[in-house]
C-alpha cells in the first residue's frame, strides 16, 4: 500500500560565469542563450521541480553578477532556487539568501571548515544548507571525495563524510560522481544508493545522465530522491516535460 | 484612508524574501516588519518562519509582539501561517519537550515518527487531498502537487478545520482554515502555479 506521494524531483543545472550561462541551451538559441534569468524562466515553465545555478565565475569581484541574476530569477519564479560555487563564509550565504535564493550548495568549504556546515544551519536552518559532494571511485564499493572541481584528492571516505555533513546539520546532499561526469553513461548507482542509505536526509544524484533510463535506474535502484541535470536538457530532444512524460510511464511518482 | 497594504512578520526565523516575492507579485504592497504598530494597521497579516519551535517562540517574545500576532488574529482580519508559522498557531508543540503556541488552533504539533520508512524532514512535492472546501483553495485541484520541507505536522482536535490532508507514511493536515485564519505546511511561494493561486485568493480576501 502507498504510503506516500512525495514526488521524485527533476532538477535542472545552470552553470553561470560572469553572469552568462556557460553551455548554451539550444532550445533558448532563438531568444537569448546566454541569459540564465530566461534559462530559469524556461525550466520553470517546462514543470522543473527546483533550479539549481552553478556559479562558476573565477575572480571575487564578478561574484557580483549573480546575486543579480538571482535577484531577478527569484521575482519571476516560485519554486526552490539553489545557488553554489565559491560560497565560503557566512556573509556569502546571507547575500545570496537576501537576493532571493532558498538554499545554497556548500562544497570545498564544507571540507576544509566542517564548522561551516554547523555554523550555517544553525543560522539560516539546515532546510537551505546543501552539501555537495564530489566523489570518485577509490575501489569496490569505496569512493574518495574531491574538492577544486575534481581536481585535488581529500583522502575521506564519501559515506563516512555523507553521514558527517548530515550529522552537522546539513538539510540534502547533492551527490556527484566524477567518474560518471559528463559521460552520459549513466548515474553511479552504487555510489548513489550507498550515500542514500547511509543519511536521513534527500540525496540528489548528479553526473551522467545521457538518457531517461538513467535517471530511472538511480531514483530507483540507487534510491536517489531528486536527479540533477543540466545538458541532458541542452538538447532540443529532452525537456523537463518529456523526462517528467518518460518517468511517469517508468512507474517513477512525478509532479506533473 | 490608512494603506491597505499585507504585513509579513519578520521575527528572525529564515529568509522572507521568497514569500515577501511571491506575496507581491499577487498583491501591490507588502511590508515585511517586525513593528507591532506596522502589523496592527496591515490589512492581512502573514506569519512565515522555518527553524525550531522554541526558537520562533522566544524570538517573538524578543521582539516582543506575541500578543501583537494573537490581537490581530482576533480582530478578524486575513492571517495566513505558512510552515513553522503554522504550527505556532497551535495549542502546543512537542518540538524539543513542550512549547506553547498561540493556541487559536487547539490541537499539538508532533513529529513524524523516526521508525518509519521514510526520510525525516520531508523535503519535495507532494499531494494535497481537499478534505473541507476553503476559499483559500479556489480553483485548486484535489491532488495538486505542492513543496514541503518539515518534520513536524499539527494535528487540530476540530478536523472540520482542515482543508487538506498530505499523505507521508501517515495522513496529516496540510493546511487548516478556521474563520480568518488559514495556515499551510507547505510552503505556497515555492509551490508554483498551485501556491500563487492559493495566495491570490488569500490576498482576494482582503478587499471584502
Amino acid at each position: 500500500m502507498k504510503n506516500n506521494y512525495l514526488a521524485k524531483r527533476i532538477i535542472p543545472c545552470l552553470d553561470v560565469k560572469n553572469g552568462e550561462v556557460v553551455k548554451g541551451i539550444k532550445f533558448l538559441n532563438l531568444v537569448k542563450a546566454g541569459d540564465p534569468v530566461k534559462a530559469a524562466l524556461e525550466y520553470d515553465r517546462q514543470g522543473g521541480d527546483e533550479l539549481v545555478f552553478l556559479d562558476i565565475t573565477a575572480s571575487h569581484e564578478k561574484r557580483k553578477t549573480i546575486i543579480d541574476v538571482v535577484k531577478r530569477t527569484a521575482a519571476k519564479i516560485f519554486i526552490p532556487l539553489t545557488v553554489g560555487g565559491g560560497i565560503n563564509q557566512i556573509s556569502d550565504i546571507r547575500a545570496l539568501l537576501k537576493a532571493g535564493a532558498d538554499k545554497v550548495s556548500i562544497n570545498t568549504a564544507a571540507i576544509s571548515n566542517p564548522g561551516f556546515i554547523k555554523e550555517a544551519s544553525k543560522i539560516f536552518g539546515s532546510q537551505c544548507i546543501v552539501v555537495a559532494i564530489d566523489a570518485k571511485r577509490s575501489g569496490k564499493n569505496k569512493w574518495e571525495i574531491y574538492t577544486h572541481g575534481g581536481r585535488k584528492a581529500t583522502g575521506l571516505d564519501a559515506v563516512k563524510w555523507a553521514k558527517k555533513v548530515a550529522a552537522l546539520g546539513a538539510g540534502e546532499i547533492l551527490l556527484t560522481s566524477m567518474d560518471a561526469d559528463g559521460t552520459k553513461t549513466g548515474y553511479d548507482i552504487a555510489l548513489t544508493r550507498a550515500v542514500s542509505e547511509a543519511v536521513n536526509i534527500p540525496v540528489i544524484a548528479s553526473g551522467g545522465a545521457g538518457n531517461v533510463r538513467h535517471m530511472v535506474e538511480v531514483l530507483k535502484k540507487g534510491k536517489a530522491d531528486a536527479v540533477l541535470a543540466a545538458s541532458i536538457f541542452h538538447h532540443k530532444t529532452h525537456t523537463v516535460v518529456s523526462v517528467k512524460q518518460q518517468l511517469r510511464k517508468a512507474g517513477v511518482l512525478v509532479r506533473i | 484612508m490608512k494603506k491597505k497594504y499585507i504585513a509579513v512578520v519578520d521575527y528572525g526565523m529564515g529568509n522572507l524574501m521568497s514569500v515577501s516575492k511571491a506575496l507581491e507579485s499577487v498583491y501591490p504592497e507588502v511590508r515585511v516588519t517586525a513593528s507591532k504598530s506596522v502589523i496592527n494597521n496591515a490589512a492581512a497579516v502573514v506569519l512565515p518562519g522555518v527553524g525550531a519551535f522554541e526558537d520562533a517562540v522566544k524570538n517573538l517574545n524578543k521582539c516582543g509582539i506575541s500578543k501583537t500576532i494573537k490581537s490581530n488574529i482576533l480582530t478578524g482580519k486575513p492571517f495566513f501561517g505558512i510552515c513553522l508559522g503554522l504550527q505556532l498557531l497551535y495549542t502546543r508543540s512537542e518540538e524539543n519537550g513542550s512549547w506553547e503556541g498561540f493556541n487559536v488552533i487547539k490541537g499539538t504539533v508532533k513529529k513524524f515518527p523516526v521508525n518509519m520508512e521514510l526520510k525525516v524532514p520531508q523535503i519535495g512535492w507532494n499531494k494535497i487531498f481537499i478534505k473541507n472546501k476553503s476559499p483559500v483553495l479556489n480553483g485548486v485541484k484535489d491532488g495538486s502537487f505542492v513543496y514541503f520541507v518539515h518534520s513536524y505536522y499539527g494535528v487540530p482536535e476540530d478536523k472540520s478545520i482542515i482543508c487538506t490532508e498530505t499523505l507521508y507514511g501517515e495522513k496529516f493536515a496540510s493546511s487548516v482554515n478556521a474563520g480568518n485564519v488559514f495556515a499551510s505546511q507547505f510552503h505556497p511561494e515555492k509551490s508554483q502555479w498551485v501556491g500563487l493561486n492559493i495566495l491570490k485568493n488569500f490576498v482576494e480576501l482582503i478587499k471584502c
